[in-house]
């Protein structure tokens, strides 16, 4: 059965993690001379895929063949060893180590038992002029940007392994000439023969250097398909599990934004941050619920840091009431009364030792300053009135956060925010990981909020959620905003076509 | 050009070079050969000691067991050779051994277990303070033909002063070491696993022994110092060498070596031991300063050379982030 092409080929592949499937029985072949990516939301198995593939785990069930033997590598160096070699996104190189250092790092060509430094030199020059980089290889690799990193973790990938190089989200802080420039040697690599595996989240870098494209979800394998025959909305939906009902292909997905009548008084235009969110327009009104759509790593949540102040801004306006303000931190966001509900609420929102009433009382006090501390009482009587009203439970404002579910300590966060009376609060998927009881009490208290005049951004991967709730969609793609969809055109099947769209593959 | 990871290592010299200069301004006799001679023996124990707390800081770790190491050593090496009459090298392999197969313990520790260095070279220092104890309390004396002869060898410098056994060890220490570090591939891992230890591993450094490694080197040198020690004093003595390693670490600090690991020179750490040497030295010269002015000294040294630190961090983010935006 085995492909003679086949340069690595995993069957049935399955692993569990205290007894929760990650992967299950899933197949991957990687052709001699192809670049397959692999594609899926969070939790889909990427990582774990590739952790089985380059040794970092070992697999409970399923077999592996590279060259058409079985391999089972027990560590990242086993796999390097056999031909597999790793390039990841963030722990990469050493930066305080020199180009040469980082390349021959534990291989250095030896003289008499000591490194042989200009041997190095020589050969790292003779390294990088094939992906044609033309630098000083004594220099640290800090004083480099990512990209020529990038260019220097590849070349050593394929100088020490050879055959199959899996690159982990290579271009998630490179811009688009610096993308450029990555593809034209992965291009070249691939017409080397070498199989490589790339994971990203950019569907335009997807259909512009890969050949096959295998999705993952919830752990279990889409499919495989050839990009060429398969058309972009067709991959969106093999991500998101959701089946388009009527396509109607004369829909334009973009949407002039229509001039309001009633001026908006927070407005961003020209908004944006170099290697985060590419600049974007955004009014909101009183009252109103705006829906960020996206896939994972479109530029959503890099939106909110934006809007709350946690990422400065490089370009573009910020106004509150005709008056221009800075949002240079949460706190400045803070003091305009905007809020913010993160999405990592264990690890960004709650603090999990302290009482409710402290976790709620958070924010007034940051509002009003650390001199001027709330009294106890004061502090009781807070947040007495959010559980009341919120229906926390347990209702005891003694008890440590932790000990909450998810969904109360949900509620505590947005009590900790409704406490300072924003005007404006950001929820990045307010909704996660919380039961469906909760679920639909987090959305009625927003529709009860905004009728009380409060204007909500609310982040959400949950199309029938946001569509549900959201006055307006603001529909994000490639870290752009790249459509808005308002009144009747919000539904699911709009967002995903908008997702799609091609208008908008010529990014930057 | 220098290179911004050497900039700390150039300040360091700078610092020394116009201190020196400003001391024999007020001082002239200051600079002589007998000076620089007995700077460098005098401090000779503390700069074999630092030399191992140079790769320990460089890997991002710490070894609070150096000072407590030397006084067992030297303890251990007075009562075998003074009292015992066993022959002085004989008692230098033992203790060498001991105090290296104590660091790699250390090392496999902090390895295996995944114990802070911090706590794990704590809990050595009471250790080896305590054996050192139970040894003997007494300062115990001890003189052989031998030790004699080491004492008495050493080169004569041209213009007066002395070379002696114990300098030139020390300065033996210093050019193996700036070896092991710069030109081999322990060196190189030592660095690497300064830089990120998670890293360091997934390019496939054997961080394992690689930490033991580095470990059982400090250890072994804080044994030779502890030998370079007995010799200095003639004597064993459980309560000396208090606070050596701190003295060791504000070396290796203001030799410009980066206390969170992956920066520094060998060099820089002969430097740091200079610095201190200088000002003991112009304390004796003026004769009034109270000697904890070398703390003092050391202190303000210390804040500048972190400050420093950040400081060029600081620097070369911003320059990076300049020329990306120029190549735009």
């Amino acid at each position: 059965m085995s492909d003679t092409n086949s340069l690595l080929e995993a069957r049935g592949i399955g692993k569990a993690f205290l007894g929760i499937t990650a992967l299950d029985a899933v197949d991957f072949t990687l052709e001699r001379g192809e670049i397959h990516a692999l594609l899926g939301e969070n939790g889909a198995g990427k990582s774990t895929l590739i952790k089985i593939l380059t040794g970092v785990y070992s697999r409970d069930h399923g077999t592996m063949r590279l060259d058409g033997a079985e391999v089972t590598p027990a560590s990242v160096a086993e796999a390097q060893g056999l031909g597999i070699g790793t390039v990841y996104q963030e722990v990469n190189l050493l930066e305080n180590l020199t180009v040469a250092e980082n390349l021959f790092l534990g291989r250095q060509p030896r003289r008499f038992g000591l490194i042989d430094r200009g041997e190095m030199r020589r050969r790292s020059k003779a390294l990088l002029e094939r992906y044609g980089l033309d630098i000083d290889v004594d220099a640290l690799l800090s004083s480099y940007s990512v990209a020529v990193r990038q260019l220097v973790a590849i070349a050593r990938a394929v100088d020490l392994s050879g055959k199959v190089l899996v690159l982990d989200e290579p271009t998630a802080s490179l811009d688009a000439h610096e993308v450029e420039m990555l593809f034209v040697v992965l291009r070249r690599l691939r017409e080397e023969g070498l199989g490589i595996i790339i994971i990203t989240h950019f569907l335009n870098q997807v259909y512009a250097v890969a050949d096959r494209v295998t999705v993952l979800r919830n752990g279990r394998l889409v499919g495989t398909r050839k990009l060429a025959e398969l058309p972009r909305l067709e991959l969106i939906s093999m991500m998101l599990g959701r089946e388009l009902q009527h396509i109607t292909r004369e829909h334009q997905a973009q949407e002039e934004t229509i001039a309001s009548t009633a001026e908006a008084p927070i407005r961003f235009s020209g908004y944006g941050k170099r290697g985060s969110v590419a600049p974007f327009d955004l009014d909101i009104r009183p009252g109103e619920v705006v829906g960020v759509a996206g896939l994972l790593g479109s530029g959503r949540t890099e939106t909110a840091f934006l809007l709350f102040g946690i990422d400065r801004a490089d370009s573009g306006t910020a106004t509150v009431d005709n008056q221009q303000v800075a949002l240079s931190s949460p706190e400045a966001a803070i003091a305009n009364g905007f809020g913010f509900c993160p999405e990592e609420r264990k690890t960004d929102g709650i603090i999990g030792d302290f009482s409710v009433a402290d976790n709620i009382a958070l924010a007034v006090q940051a509002r009003q300053g650390w001199a001027k501390p709330i009294s106890s009482r004061e502090k009781a009587a807070l947040a007495e009135s959010f559980i009341k009203s919120l229906d926390i439970r347990p209702a005891d404002a003694n008890r440590q956060m932790k000990f909450l579910s998810g969904g109360n300590q949900q509620k505590a966060i947005l009590a900790r925010w409704l406490a300072t009376g924003p005007r404006l609060l950001i929820l990045d998927e307010p909704t996660r990981g919380i039961d469906i009881g909760a679920h639909a009490e987090i959305l009625k208290m927003i529709e009860k909020l905004c009728a009380d005049g409060m204007s909500l951004v609310v982040i959400s991967s949950e199309l029938e959620e946001l569509t549900a709730i959201a006055h307006r969609v603001i529909v994000l793609s490639d870290r752009k905003h790249i459509a808005e969809l308002k009144g009747d055109r919000v539904t699911a099947d709009n967002i995903m076509q908008a997702i799609a769209a091609p208008g908008h593959t010529e990014a930057a | 050009m220098i290179h911004t990871r050497n900039l700390p290592f150039v300040t360091t010299l700078g610092i020394f070079v116009i201190a020196y200069a400003l001391c024999v301004l007020q001082f002239p006799n200051m600079l002589s050969m007998r000076v620089i001679g007995n700077l460098l023996t005098d401090n000779a124990f503390l700069g074999i000691a630092a030399v191992g707390m140079t790769f320990v800081i460089l890997s991002g770790g710490i070894d609070l067991s150096i000072g407590s190491v030397i006084a067992f050593t030297s303890v251990f090496v007075a009562v075998l050779v003074g009292s015992l009459g066993v022959h002085p090298l004989i008692a230098f392999a033992a203790v060498l051994v001991i105090s290296t197969l104590f660091g790699s313990l250390m090392g496999a520790m902090i390895r295996y277990l995944g114990i802070p260095p911090f706590v794990v070279t704590l809990a050595g220092m009471f250790l080896a303070r305590g054996a050192a104890y139970l040894i003997s309390t007494e300062s115990v004396p001890i003189s052989h033909e031998m030790i004699d002869t080491i004492q008495g060898f050493y080169f004569r410098f041209p213009g007066g002063g002395r070379l002696t056994m114990l300098a030139m060890l020390m300065l033996l220490v210093f050019v193996v070491g700036a070896f092991v570090a710069a030109r081999t591939r322990f060196g190189a891992n030592v660095y690497a696993i300064g830089g990120s230890e998670q890293s360091a591993e997934l390019m496939g450094v054997p961080v394992g022994s690689t930490t033991v490694g580095i470990y059982a080197l400090s250890g072994f040198l804080s044994g030779l110092a502890g030998i370079a020690y007995t010799l200095y004093t003639s004597s064993g003595y459980s309560l000396a060498t208090v606070g050596v390693e701190l003295d060791a670490i504000a070396a290796v600090v203001i030799g410009g070596t980066l206390l969170t690991g992956g920066v520094g020179l060998v060099a820089g750490t002969f430097i740091g031991i200079l610095i201190q040497g200088l000002i003991q030295t112009y304390i004796v010269f003026d004769g009034t300063l109270s000697s904890w002015w070398t703390k003092i000294v050391i202190g303000i040294l210390l804040f500048v050379f972190i400050v420093l630190q950040r400081g060029i961090i600081w620097y070369s983010n911003r320059r990076l982030a300049e020329s990306r935006l120029k190549e735009i």
